[in-house]
Order: structure tokens, then C-alpha cells, then sequence
């Protein structure tokens, strides 16, 4: 324990000083509530995608500062973050996550494959973009993005 | 009744409704700093809250009445207690009701309405979360009474108006071995009962090692808000309880402005001192496993069952 008190001290504050925020533009009566909880979707990603995600919630980009956290439930979710190309295994359960949150709710679709399959566009197991499924709301380009994109993104939702 | 019990009764409640959501930010925030983050801010519970209330509730196919009615009876519960214990003030309008069982039972009420709504989900995690909430509670209550028992006996009183009046004015006993056993039972009970390391993680999200978390899954909008709200002042209650036995110094036990708004400050300051100890503490531990919890809880009762005992010879032994 003392060792960790010594470290906790000589790292001290590790978040990258905030960028600029990006201009916004409401989307629905949630949006720019200072808030958003936001349920992670995996549709069929390679996981690239996840650990850029991941990675915006460390540390270092520390999204929550922004007044974003991650849910376990859609029913808690004002946002599904879906990664990945469709596959037909996942058509449905992304259907039934849509439904389960409660409306109006906002769809981030995360990475090249969520917007237009990228790679995997044509495989056999692969249904299509999540634009196919549900209405999406917002697109990330990027394979995978950057952190800071995904992160310009979820600000764009909570307006801080 | 006077109008200094009325107005301690109703800021009672209005403070503890407004500064839980406050404690879980305060929680969060020391835990974002600690490990390197900016962190939300802690008013960010409240931003959460606001936007619930204003988001349409989904009812889940095949869901009761239960589902609806358990956060408004957990809110209810909650607040009756947040009047009843005597936190700012022991000449509060209720102060004659304030008696440990009715709180204890007041608090159980709120756990078992909560247990049957995540069974009334029907869902796998909701029954797996309700029964693992029924064993912790059904541990955690005898500890309490036990532990509070103990204080009581001293004062001669169930009331927990005058069991903190006496306190303010025999300060001796703050430091007798009751008093320490009773501390750390207390605590324990604390943390069990708000859900809180090492029994429960409330910032898990993965929901085999849920408690709370899994019984509230189905939940959403304004039911939801209400749960989170509840939640946050129970853990409020908890722990002003167990600040107000252990550091009674500042609670009005007189009428009069000044008191009053020494009580308000000397309560917020003890508070923000055992919230700062909880969230600190809380980042060098890790959840206990599951079937650890019972041995920790039990010794929780144990420690409350010696402290009667003390308290019962101690009080023999001096009178």
C-alpha cells in the first residue's frame, strides 16, 4: 500500500489537457444535458474498435470528464455506441438493444466497419453497415479511430 | 410540537435529499483524482438525475405493479428516515419517534421492496441480484440493531435523539470500548448496506459480480432516477448516522437559529470527512469474493455482540 501511495504520487494528474469543444448541434431533447450514459454494442467488431474505447474511458483521455459513463444496461442508456460490421448472429440482439432503450435514443456508429462494413464488406456472416439494422446518428470514420474522435463524438451528446 | 421541531424536521429531510447525490460526485470525484483523471465534477450525479427524470420509464414485457411501485416506496422509506434520525438537530418535531427498530425496519422495508422488483423482472441477473441482497441484508440487520443496541444501553433509551443527546453531553463515553467496538461494526454495516467495497462495486459493469447493479437493470427515466436518488440518500443516512454516534460534536440539542445552523455545518463537515475517508479508502481495496462477504458481516455481529456485553457490565459495573 505504501508503494502505491508513493506512485499515485509521482504520476500525480495523467488527463491530457481538454481540447477545444467542438461546435454543437442538438440532436434530440437529451442532447447537451451535461450527461450521457452510453451502452456499448459490439455487432461483430475485431476488437480494434474496443480497445480505442477503452482507451478514451483511461486515463489519459478520461472521458468522463465530459459527463460520459459507460452502462451496463441499454435500459440506463441514453447512447449505443455499435462497433463492428453486422454479422447475422448479432442483427437481432442489436434490434432487441435498440428497443430495450428508452427513446428518443442516440446511435453512434464507431469505426469503418459500423459504417460501411470496411474490410469485411461482402463476407458471408455479414448482414451490413448498422445504418442496415437501426437508424444511426452519428458516424465515426476511422479504422480504428482515434480516441480523441470518439471522444468529439460523445461530446457532441452531453454539449460540454 | 414547536416551529423549531417543524423547521428541523423539514430541513432535515431537504438537506439529505440534496447532499446524497452530492456525496456519490464527492465519492467519484476523489476516486477520479486519485487515479490521475480530471473526473466529472461533483455535481454530476445531480446532471445524471435531472436528465432521468425527464426520460420516458419503459415497463418490461411481463413486469407487475411491484416494478412501479418499489422506487417510489424506496424513495418514501429513505426520506421518513432522513426526518426520523436526528442529524442536525435532537429536539427535531419527530424526535420522540426516532427509535432504532423503526429506522432499522424503515431501511429493511426499502431493501425487500427493492429485492421483489429485481425478482418481478423475471430476468436471470434481477433474481441472482435480489438473493444475493436478501443474504447481505439478512446479516447486516442483526449487526445494526446489535451495534446500536449497545450505544442505547447508557442512555437508557431505543431513541436515537436521546442516545445522541446523551452522547453530546457525556463525552467520556465516546472513547470507551463500547463505543470502539460499536465503530467498527457500524462501518461495516455501512459499507454492506450502501452497496459500497468490499461488498458491492458500484462502478462494476459486469453483472455476475453485481448486487445492487443486477436488481436495478431493468429500470430506466424517472424510475430510475428515483432508485439512483434513493440510493445515494441511504448511503447518506448511513453514514450521518454513524458520524453523528461516533462525532456527535455540533448537533443542536437546543432550540434556536445559531444551533440549527451550527448543526447544518458540523453535519456537512462530518459527512464530507467520513465521505473523503469511504472514496480514499475505497481505491486501495478490492471486492471481496462473494462467499468471503458472510465472514466479514459476521463479524460485524460479533463485534456488536460483544459491545452489548461491555456496555451491559460496564453499566452494571459503574451503577
Amino acid at each position: 500500500m505504501a508503494g502505491l501511495i508513493r506512485r499515485l504520487r509521482r504520476v500525480g494528474r495523467i488527463t491530457e489537457p481538454a481540447p477545444a469543444a467542438p461546435a454543437f448541434e442538438a440532436f434530440t431533447d437529451i442532447a447537451r444535458s451535461g450527461s450521457a450514459q452510453v451502452r456499448h454494442v459490439d455487432v461483430g467488431s475485431c476488437n480494434g474498435c474496443e480497445i480505442e474505447i477503452a482507451a478514451a474511458f483511461g486515463p489519459v483521455y478520461d472521458v468522463e470528464r465530459f459527463g460520459v459513463r459507460l452502462t451496463a444496461s441499454p435500459r440506463h442508456a441514453d447512447v449505443l455506441l455499435v462497433t463492428g460490421a453486422v454479422t447475422r448472429n448479432l442483427q437481432a440482439p442489436l434490434r432487441h438493444t435498440y428497443e430495450a432503450a428508452p427513446a428518443p435514443r442516440i446511435v453512434i456508429a464507431v469505426g469503418d466497419c459500423a459504417r460501411n462494413c470496411g474490410v469485411f464488406a461482402g463476407g458471408h456472416g455479414v448482414v451490413g453497415p448498422v445504418s442496415d439494422v437501426v437508424p444511426v446518428d452519428i458516424e465515426i470514420a476511422g479504422c480504428p479511430p482515434r480516441p480523441a474522435e470518439i471522444i468529439a463524438a460523445l461530446r457532441q451528446v452531453t454539449g460540454r | 410540537m414547536t416551529v423549531f421541531g417543524v423547521v428541523t424536521a423539514l430541513l432535515q429531510v431537504v438537506l439529505v435529499a440534496a447532499v446524497g447525490p452530492i456525496l456519490v460526485g464527492v465519492l467519484r470525484q476523489l476516486r477520479a483524482r486519485v487515479e490521475g483523471r480530471v473526473g466529472a465534477g461533483i455535481l454530476q450525479p445531480w446532471r445524471d438525475l435531472i436528465k432521468l427524470l425527464r426520460r420516458e420509464p419503459i415497463s418490461a414485457a411481463g413486469t407487475s405493479w411491484v416494478l412501479i411501485l418499489a422506487p417510489v416506496v424506496l424513495m418514501g422509506t429513505s426520506l421518513a428516515v432522513a426526518v426520523l434520525v436526528p442529524y442536525v438537530s435532537t429536539r427535531s418535531a419527530t424526535a420522540n419517534s426516532s427509535d432504532l427498530f423503526a429506522v432499522v425496519a424503515l431501511l429493511l422495508v426499502g431493501t425487500v421492496v427493492l429485492t421483489l422488483a429485481g425478482l418481478d423482472t423475471g430476468t436471470a441477473f434481477g433474481g441472482m441480484g435480489a438473493s444475493r441482497e436478501i443474504t447481505i441484508a439478512a446479516l447486516v440487520e442483526p449487526a445494526v440493531l446489535l451495534a446500536v443496541f449497545a450505544l442505547s444501553l447508557p442512555a437508557g433509551s431505543t431513541n436515537l435523539a436521546v442516545i445522541v443527546a446523551r452522547r453530546v453531553s457525556d463525552q467520556a463515553q465516546l472513547a470507551s470500548p463500547v463505543s470502539l467496538l460499536v465503530v467498527v461494526a457500524l462501518t461495516i454495516v455501512t459499507l454492506a448496506e450502501a452497496g459500497r467495497l468490499p461488498v458491492d462495486n458500484p462502478a462494476t459493469h459486469l453483472e455476475l459480480t453485481m448486487i445492487h447493479e443486477a436488481m436495478v437493470l431493468e429500470y430506466s427515466g424517472r424510475d430510475l432516477a428515483l432508485v439512483e436518488w434513493a440510493s445515494s440518500i441511504r448511503l447518506v443516512i448511513l453514514l450521518g448516522l454513524t458520524a453523528n454516534l461516533f462525532l456527535p460534536w455540533g448537533v443542536a440539542t437546543q432550540a434556536g437559529a445559531l444551533a440549527l445552523l451550527v448543526g447544518v455545518v458540523a453535519f456537512l463537515a462530518k459527512l464530507l470527512l467520513f465521505g473523503a475517508v469511504l472514496g480514499i479508502g475505497e481505491v486501495f481495496i478490492a471486492k471481496f469474493r462473494l462467499f468471503r462477504v458472510p465472514e466479514l458481516l459476521a463479524g460485524a455481529v460479533v463485534l456488536g455482540f460483544l459491545a452489548v456485553m461491555a456496555a451491559f457490565f460496564l453499566v452494571q459495573g459503574s451503577g
